[in-house]
């Protein structure tokens, strides 16, 4: 996948610009927002159940080694493997090869946010492999060629239009005159072509929303059910997770499922939630002959301990996208990543590097909306300045920006100075500032001036005037 | 503005009022509110004298280093809440007419020192008497409500600084509803922000563009005359955008209300003198 996240700008005037995608985006601010609230709004122990869900990953987070270690005694235990993948790369391998031992043709996937960090697809199909997505937007957005533009939602930037056109165009062998009007039919329309690939599929891999350590579970979560056929009608289960899923207990797990779903889509609890622990044992009626787990770091480690290692807390809800303007805005793709949205803009320089991705902590007005609706209390904007201070740091922002900054800090530290230049200037300024069209020439403020007008200043400083208002209360 | 009226009845609750006498205020008037719009300032002092504070105006004072604190160059930021700190440490309280400044010396100030224990210990104690004008009016001064009059049909924004950091929600909204004249009617998404952001606004101006636009049409939807805020940035991106869009909305700091100062040409009207 290439990174565009460089031409932020250039990604979001292009999604400004596209009035289908502006449309498909309505969509989030409508839905997503009111729903959690409505969810919230019913469970009076939400906000202490932040704290509890905090605490338990801010506690995990310390102690990840002896976690990890512990979740990988109980896999085996369960007659399940375990592989430790460093590199995107590395676990891609182990992927294959895994499918290679069971000479495999096609392979479903659930939903997996990691599998997109890793182009797993791209590098499986790269053998002739058949990978099929069975989530129904990963569906969507593989039929189109692209990427998911959401960590829940992959497909929201696309519309029910664009969708029904996709699915006459690939679904050729169904008949023609086929209802595909409302979310319900397109859903029966995947689910029929899906039904054939979960049978026909050697290898199902999923992701992991949570991996426990007490018992040497998986868990996902789904609304459509296709993650657990994924995983039980093929002979191999392959669960693809990156290290911080691991959550110590049980118990744990059902805290945080709590938060989960309410932030994402507002419901108590997804459709599906199906905890899987090793591969199918002699009494069991279904379910893969192997179960495999591919522990992805990634870079993730080098977080721990960091002033990022709070991120690390993320649960993938999304919450903070549904509710960011800039994400509204411009939609997922602009990021120019796999993650997008607020925690995309603290990830993603984390992953590939600040140096590449130095916009989008940038892209961000700070409003705090993520924060306040972060399950996990996750301070992105705080985390956003830190990577801008690392940028800053290392010299990778515009000169003419710092340049800018230095003046400013420099005069806002000689008051003296300050206020008699400052004076002087907001004479001139009150008389050219209702004069668009020279602001637009002018440094800054063209920017300004693009689409809005600058309101002029009232021409005196607030500090004149007092001096002023001063000494005519001494007189009096 | 040659005539400053000091005369307005500010309502205080029982026992706030005697408390207040002779306590000193600081006015930390933001440097876009002594640039942009000096007459904020002059309501600020207005308010908080009629509530019954001596008040200040230290001439050493010019930002608060938020810009330079949002950019990642901590150490001009750190320079600057240094001479904020000594300008202000003296006084019983800090005001100023602003969220966002305001959050920065309350919530970020002590942080930004965390490898100078004098120098922490300094920003902790401005931060723990520093207040948003409003807030400060009805939590620490006591108001219930102001003796002022305004003709028109008003909405609130709140800016994202004080809503999120400083939880002013309801302390302007129940001075303004106090205001003889005044119909405060809410407008869609009051809460989300209006794409100003600092520089984010210069830095990505299409992406503010897309955020302003929805924030005006907003409060154009909900028809009314004036649209008010805490904050002068904020302000000020949304009188520019209406302005650009031709909207009759006029726009103002919630101070200039509040202190019935109305006389001078709302945000964004062509300057009168």
């Amino acid at each position: 996948m290439k990174i565009t996240s460089p031409t932020f700008k250039e990604n979001a005037r292009d999604a400004l610009a596209n009035q289908t995608l502006q449309k498909a985006l309505k969509n989030i601010e409508t839905g997503f927002i009111g729903k959690r609230q409505m969810a919230v709004d019913a469970l009076p122990e939400f906000e202490d159940l932040r704290d509890v869900g905090r605490d338990i990953k801010t506690h995990t987070l310390k102690h990840l080694d002896l976690y990890l270690e512990e979740y990988e005694e109980k896999v085996t235990a369960s007659g399940g493997h375990v592989h430790w993948a460093e590199t995107a790369e590395d676990a891609c391998k182990i992927v294959k090869q895994i499918c290679e031992s069971v000479n495999a043709k096609t392979i479903t996937k659930g939903k997996s946010m990691i599998s997109e960090e890793m182009q797993l697809n791209a590098f499986l199909e790269k053998d002739g492999l058949n990978v099929v997505e069975t989530d129904l937007g990963e569906y969507i957005i593989q039929l189109r060629g692209e990427h998911p533009s959401h960590i829940i939602a992959p497909a929201v930037h696309v519309t029910k239009d664009q969708v029904e056109e996709d699915f006459r165009r690939v679904h050729t062998h169904l008949a023609a005159d086929r209802d595909l009007s409302e979310a319900t039919s397109m859903l029966g329309e995947a689910r029929e072509v899906l039904r054939e690939q979960y049978f026909a599929a050697d290898v199902g891999i999923t992701g992991a929303n949570f991996l426990i350590a007490e018992t040497g579970s998986s868990v996902i979560v789904t609304n459509e059910g296709n993650g657990d056929l994924t995983q039980t009608l093929s002979r191999v289960h392959v669960v693809l997770a990156s290290l911080e899923k691991i959550v110590p207990t049980m118990n744990d797990a059902d805290q945080l499922l709590r938060l989960l779903a309410r932030s994402a889509t507002g419901q108590e609890q997804s459709v599906y939630t199906t905890f899987s622990t090793g591969p199918r044992r002699e009494e069991d009626p279904d379910g893969p002959e192997q179960y495999h787990v591919i522990l992805l770091d990634n870079g993730r480690s080098s977080m721990l301990g960091t002033e990022f290692e709070e991120m690390l807390r993320c649960i993938r809800c999304g919450a903070c996208m549904n509710h960011c303007p800039v994400y509204h805005a411009v939609g997922g793709h602009a990021y120019g990543w796999v993650y997008p949205g607020p925690m995309g803009s603290v990830l993603t320089p984390s992953l590939i590097g600040v140096d590449k991705a130095g916009h989008l902590p940038n892209a961000s007005t700070f409003c705090g909306r993520c924060e306040s609706v972060c399950p996990m209390k996750i301070p992105l904007p705080k985390m956003m300045r830190h990577w801008r201070e690392k940028e800053y740091e290392r010299h990778l922002n515009p000169s003419t920006q710092r340049w800018g900054l230095k003046s400013w800090a420099f005069l806002a530290t000689r008051p003296a100075l300050y206020h008699a230049l400052m004076g002087f200037g907001m004479g001139v300024m009150k008389h050219l500032a209702p004069m668009t069209g020279l602001m637009q020439k002018l440094p800054m403020t063209g920017a300004w001036t693009k689409h809005r007008e600058l309101p002029a200043p009232e021409g005196s400083t607030f500090q004149q005037m007092w001096a002023a208002e001063q000494k005519k209360r001494k007189a009096s | 503005m040659d005539q400053i009226e000091l005369n307005l009845e500010a309502e205080a609750s029982n026992g706030e009022e005697t408390q207040a006498k002779g306590k000193r205020v600081g006015l930390f008037v933001t440097c876009l509110v002594d640039l942009f719009r000096p007459s904020v300032g002059f309501a600020a002092v207005k308010l908080i004298e009629a509530a019954g504070f001596s008040l200040e105006v230290p001439r050493d004072q010019t930002c608060c280093g938020q810009p330079a604190y949002n950019s990642g160059d901590k150490q001009d930021a750190k320079k600057v809440a240094k001479q904020v700190i000594k300008a202000f440490e003296d006084y019983d309280y800090v005001v100023a007419p602003s969220g966002s400044c305001t959050a920065m010396i309350v919530k970020h100030y002590p942080g930004l020192f965390a490898d100078e224990p004098n120098w922490a210990a300094r920003a902790e104690s401005l931060s723990g008497k520093t207040h948003e004008l409003v807030s400060f009016l009805v939590d620490v001064a006591g108001l219930e409500s102001v003796a002022s009059q305004f003709e028109g049909t008003v909405t609130y924004h709140d800016s994202c600084s004080g809503l999120r950091e400083l939880k002013i929600e309801k302390q302007p909204r129940k001075l303004l509803s106090s205001i003889d004249g005044v119909a405060l009617k809410e407008m869609q998404d009051s809460d989300v922000c209006c794409g100003f952001g600092g520089t984010f606004c210069v830095k990505y101006p299409d992406v503010s563009d897309a955020i302003v636009t929805k924030k005006t049409g907003n409060a154009e939807k909900a028809d009314v005359t004036t649209l008010l805020a805490g904050d002068l940035g904020c302000l000020m991106n949304m009188a520019g955008k209406l302005k650009r869009q031709g909207s009759a909305i006029e726009v103002r700091h919630v101070a200039e209300v509040l202190a019935g100062m109305t006389d001078q040409p709302a945000i964004g009207e062509k300057p009168g003198r």
